[in-house]
This record gives C-alpha cells, structure tokens and sequence, in this order.
C-alpha cells in the first residue's frame, strides 16, 4: 500500500510528460512544414516589401520607397478601383438573388429540393479557369458571342466585352456572380431551415406578404450567416485573379487589372519582388480593412 | 387560388435559377461538339454538333491532356492524402492532449487562417526555386500539406466526437498514444476526413494562382494551367478550346452529380461550422 502511494505520483508525472510529449511529436510534422511553407514567408514578405531585388542578384535595403512607388503608381489604383467595382458588381447582386433563391428553396411547396439545390451547386465545381473560358467566349467582342447576339437580337450594338470600360468589369462580374450564387443559396437554405415555421405562420395570419417576411424574419434571423457570407466574399473579391487573367490573356489591359494581378505582373514579369511584396502588404491591409467595415456594416444594416 | 399563384411564382424563380445555372455547361458542350466556323458565325450553332471527336484530337495535338490530368489528380490526391493525416493527428493532439504552448499555437493557426495567401507567394516562390522544386509536383505537394482549416476542423471534431472515457481505458490497457490516434479516434472521425477529403481535393484540382507560378514547364502542368494553355495556341479555335475545358470538368461533375448530397454538405457545412 505504502509503496503504491509512493509510486503513483511519480507515475502520474511521467504520464503527462509522456503526454506531452506525444503532443509535441503530434503536432510537429505539421508545425515544421507551416513554418517553412507558411510563417516564414508571410514574415519575410513584411522584409522584402522594404528591400529592392529582381529575385537573383542582391538585395538593396530601400526604406520605404517600394510603397511611396505602389502608392504613386496610377495602375495600383486603378487596380483597386477596378478590383472594388468588379467585387460589388459580383457580390453585392449575388447575396441578394441567393436570399430570395434559398427563400423559395425552403418553402414547403417545393418538390424536387434536392435536385434544385444540385442544379444550383453545379457552378461552385466547376474550376475558376474553365467558368473564365465559357464565359469568355460568351463574352466575346464579336458578333456571334452569345451576349452579343442577346444584345443584338433586342436591337442594340454589340459591346466590345474584352476593351470596354465596363464590359470587361461586368463580364468578370458576371462570372464570379454566376460561380459563387448557389453556394451561398445553399448556405442561406441551411440557415433558414433553421428559422421556426411558426413565425412564418403567425405571420401569414397577420396577413404580412413574401417581402414583409423576408424582411423582417427571414433577414434578421440569418444575420450571423449573412455577416459570414459577406465577410467571405469581400475577401474572396478582393483576391480576384484567374477570372481576368484567363479572360483578358496576357495583355493585362487596365480595363481589367486587379490588385493581385498587379502583385503577380510585379513579381513575374517585371522582376520586381520589392514592390510586389509591398503591394501584398498593402493588399493585406486593405482585406482587413473592408472586411471589417463590411462585416460591420451589414451587422448594422440587418437589425 | 393565390396558393396555386404563390406556386407558379416559386417555380418560375428556382427554374429561371436552375436553367441560369446549368445552361453554360450545356452552351459549353455545344461549341465542344461544333467546328469552329460555326461557333464563329451569325447567328452561331445552338445545338450540339459531331465535331466532338475531331475538336478533342486537336485538343491532344496542342496540349498534353492525359498527362496533366494525371499530373492534377496525383497532386490533388497526394495533398488529400497528406493533410488527412497530418491534420488529424495533430487535430488530435489539440484536443485531447495537455501540453505547454498548446494555446499559443492553436491560436497561431487561426490567426494565419485570417492571412490572404497572396501575401506570402513571393518569399514561398523564392524558397521552392532555392529548394529546387521549380516545375517540380512537389513545390505544390509540399506547401499544399498547410492546411490551417483542417487542423481547426479536425479538433472540433475529434474534441465532441471522441470520448474521454474510451481514451483513458485504452490508456489503462496500455495502448501508445499513437494506438489510440490509429485504433481508435480514426475509425470514429472517417466522416471528418470524407468532408475534409472533398474540400481539399476540390480546392487543389481547381488551383490556379500557385501552379500557375511555380509549374512553367509543360509536361508538370496542371489540367488548369493547360487548358488555359489551349487560348494561347496559335490559330483560336473555340471549339478546340472548349474541347478540353468540357473534358477537363466532366469528371469532377460526374462526381459530384453522383454524392451530391454529400458535396453540398461538406462543402458547405465546413464553412458554416467555422
């Protein structure tokens, strides 16, 4: 008996360094790749952004200056201005659609639910490059682009998608608009199968309409989902890349630059990974920016 | 007779939505199985054509098709593979186990799952061409293992899915801590892994940026990075170019028509959860 209560503590310490030491040997395959692949280059990106380099030769410590240039470049902003256009013109409409798709999705009437909520999820697996290549020719410049014959057959000109000002925002728009809706309409719909039947009921019975009930029920019951789907897609927008650099090739005409297609044209054609470091970091900031005012916004819109 | 109106009204919504979202994989079989002179003429063809053959042989003539799917679906699986383990078994450790900076490090990871990718693509570029790994599969194998996501995932899941009580028995019976990870918490956390599966898998067989930047060379490319590849052949042909999209997204629509219900939960419900 003695000798039990004697052992055990000591059993018991070495059971926990045991413990974490399985901890330690637990986490640290991952820890180590993270720390190579993932921490270190985050944290190197904040020294490069402040040296000058073309990736081979040496380095040239320049103070600020990489972003006095980005900030100077007149294509950085049109890039943002570009990149914040194309983002609400893709997001804002979209959230819309998808609460009113996941609306009439979740009434009881609907038969087939599970092949509408397919049909809308479809666009979601399709890649990035290959919505940028159907809808590129969609939106072709010439005449028999299907947009164009739309627009022509009502007895318009045809838009220049590729080179016009806004044809080339509206068609990534549309793009990004088309790839993300159902996968918010299916986020909206988990949420709203959630929303008790009996407000809606007790509210037909006080004779309140479809926009009565989205309104008042419907959007302030799903808010923290709505928050969460806005704060995904201000960030998902504002790293938008392959949709105009599949659509618009190599030209990279300003019509259509974004800021992450700054960041890369910086980097790889350019050579220049002191300005396209500190073009992330200011990308960095601007994703936390936006996101936090947009997820506070909404917050305040939705009550 | 307003609900039979009501009815009228819900179903044009969803069909118009439907018809919206399938229509462009219908138009994009179309131009796949049309030569390109009817594509490019006024008004241009609606329905399919028989050209479906002849517009996949110049998508083989142009680019390397087989290779690089091969070449996406090993890198797709061998990521999957990888973080599976990797993120359940350290998912595990910080769920059940005590040890000292535990919280700094989980808190680590949720910070950086905050952190834009694009900001670290530079230095990471610079690491894989010191490394060696330029049009290597492994510079995007390798840095595709980081999954911050998977781990945050596979310990809420672990956390209220694995019971304490069975744990501490197996510890009784003298099972290692590795025993219990392999012989008891894996068999209970295979729906974990099939959402986690789904969700890695789908985002690495559609990466662009990444391969884009560190795959240059053609016989290590990425279906994605190749059939973009197609718009820069020297004559434009759309139905050559459609051509390898349409067969480029066939299988993972496939797929997915067949578990649909579960994609949509997974890949949903992951984002939701978190």
């Amino acid at each position: 008996m003695r000798s039990v209560e004697v052992h055990s503590p000591k059993r018991r310490w070495t059971e926990k360094r045991k413990e974490s030491l399985a901890g330690y040997i637990f986490v640290s395959p991952f820890f180590i790749l993270f720390a190579i692949f993932g921490l270190f280059p985050m944290l190197f990106s904040f020294y490069l952004g402040f040296q000058k380099w073309n990736g081979l030769g040496e380095m040239e410590y320049v103070g600020f200056q990489n972003f006095v240039f980005v900030m100077k470049d007149p294509v950085f902003w049109k890039a943002l201005s570009n990149t914040i256009i194309i983002g609400v013109l893709g997001t804002v409409p979209q959230l819309i659609v998808g609460i009113f798709l996941a609306f009439a999705l979740n009434s009881a009437l609907v038969k087939f639910q599970s092949a509408f909520r397919a049909a809308f999820f479809l666009p979601y697996v399709t890649s990035t490059v290959a919505v940028a290549i159907i809808f590129g020719v969609i939106f072709s410049n010439q005449d028999f682009g299907l947009a164009n014959v739309f627009i022509n057959a009502i007895g318009l000109d045809g838009v220049n998608w590729q080179t016009n000002e806004w044809g080339v925002k509206i068609a990534i728009a549309v793009m990004v608009f088309w790839r993300w809706l159902g996968y918010n309409t299916i986020i909206y719909l988990a949420g709203m199968q959630g929303i008790p039947n009996d407000l809606y009921e007790a509210a037909t019975i006080d004779g309140a309409t479809v926009w009565q009930k989205i309104r008042f029920i419907t959007i302030p019951m799903l808010k923290p989902i709505i928050i969460f789907t806005v704060f995904l897609s201000t960030i998902g927008s504002l790293q938008l890349f392959t949709e105009p650099l599949v659509f618009l090739g190599g030209s990279m005409r300003e019509e259509g630059i974004t800021v992450v297609l700054y960041l890369w044209r910086e980097a790889f054609s350019n050579m220049a990974f002191g300005t396209a470091s500190a073009s992330a970091i200011i990308l960095f900031f601007i994703i936390i920016i936006f996101a936090t005012v947009n997820s506070l916004l909404v917050n305040k819109l939705s009550k | 007779m307003s609900n039979i109106l009501s009815k009228i009204g819900l179903y044009t919504v969803l069909i118009i939505g439907a018809f919206l979202s399938v229509f462009p994989f219908y138009w994009m079989f179309v131009m796949a199985t049309n030569h390109n002179s009817v594509i490019n003429r006024v008004p241009p063809a609606y329905l399919p054509g028989s050209e479906l053959v002849t517009n996949f042989k110049n998508v083989l003539s142009n680019i390397d098709f087989f290779g690089a799917m091969w070449n996406s679906l090993l890198v797709s699986s061998l990521t999957t593979f990888g973080v599976l383990f990797l993120c359940s078994i350290a998912g595990f450790a910080f769920a059940k186990f005590h040890f000292k900076g535990k919280n700094v490090l989980f808190g680590l990871l949720l910070i950086t799952m905050m952190v834009p990718p694009q900001l670290g693509l530079i230095p990471q570029y610079y690491i894989i061409t010191q490394l060696g790994w330029l049009n290597d599969l492994k510079a995007v194998i390798v840095p595709g293992l980081i999954d911050a996501f998977g781990i945050f995932w596979m310990r809420q899941y672990i956390a209220s899915n694995v019971p304490d009580e069975l744990m501490d028995s197996a510890k009784i019976d003298g099972c290692s801590s590795f025993r219990i990870y392999w012989n008891i918490t894996v068999p209970i956390i295979l729906p974990a892994f099939a959402t986690l599966a789904i969700i890695k898998f789908m985002y690495m067989w559609n990466d662009f940026l990444w391969p884009l930047v560190v795959l240059r060379d053609e016989s290590v490319q990425t279906i994605q990075i190749a059939i973009r590849g197609l718009m820069n052949a020297y004559v434009k042909d759309n139905g050559m170019i459609l051509s390898g999209t349409f067969w480029a997204t066939v299988p993972l629509v496939l797929i997915f028509l067949i578990f649909n219900r579960f994609f949509i939960k997974s890949l949903t419900q992951g984002a939701v959860k978190s």
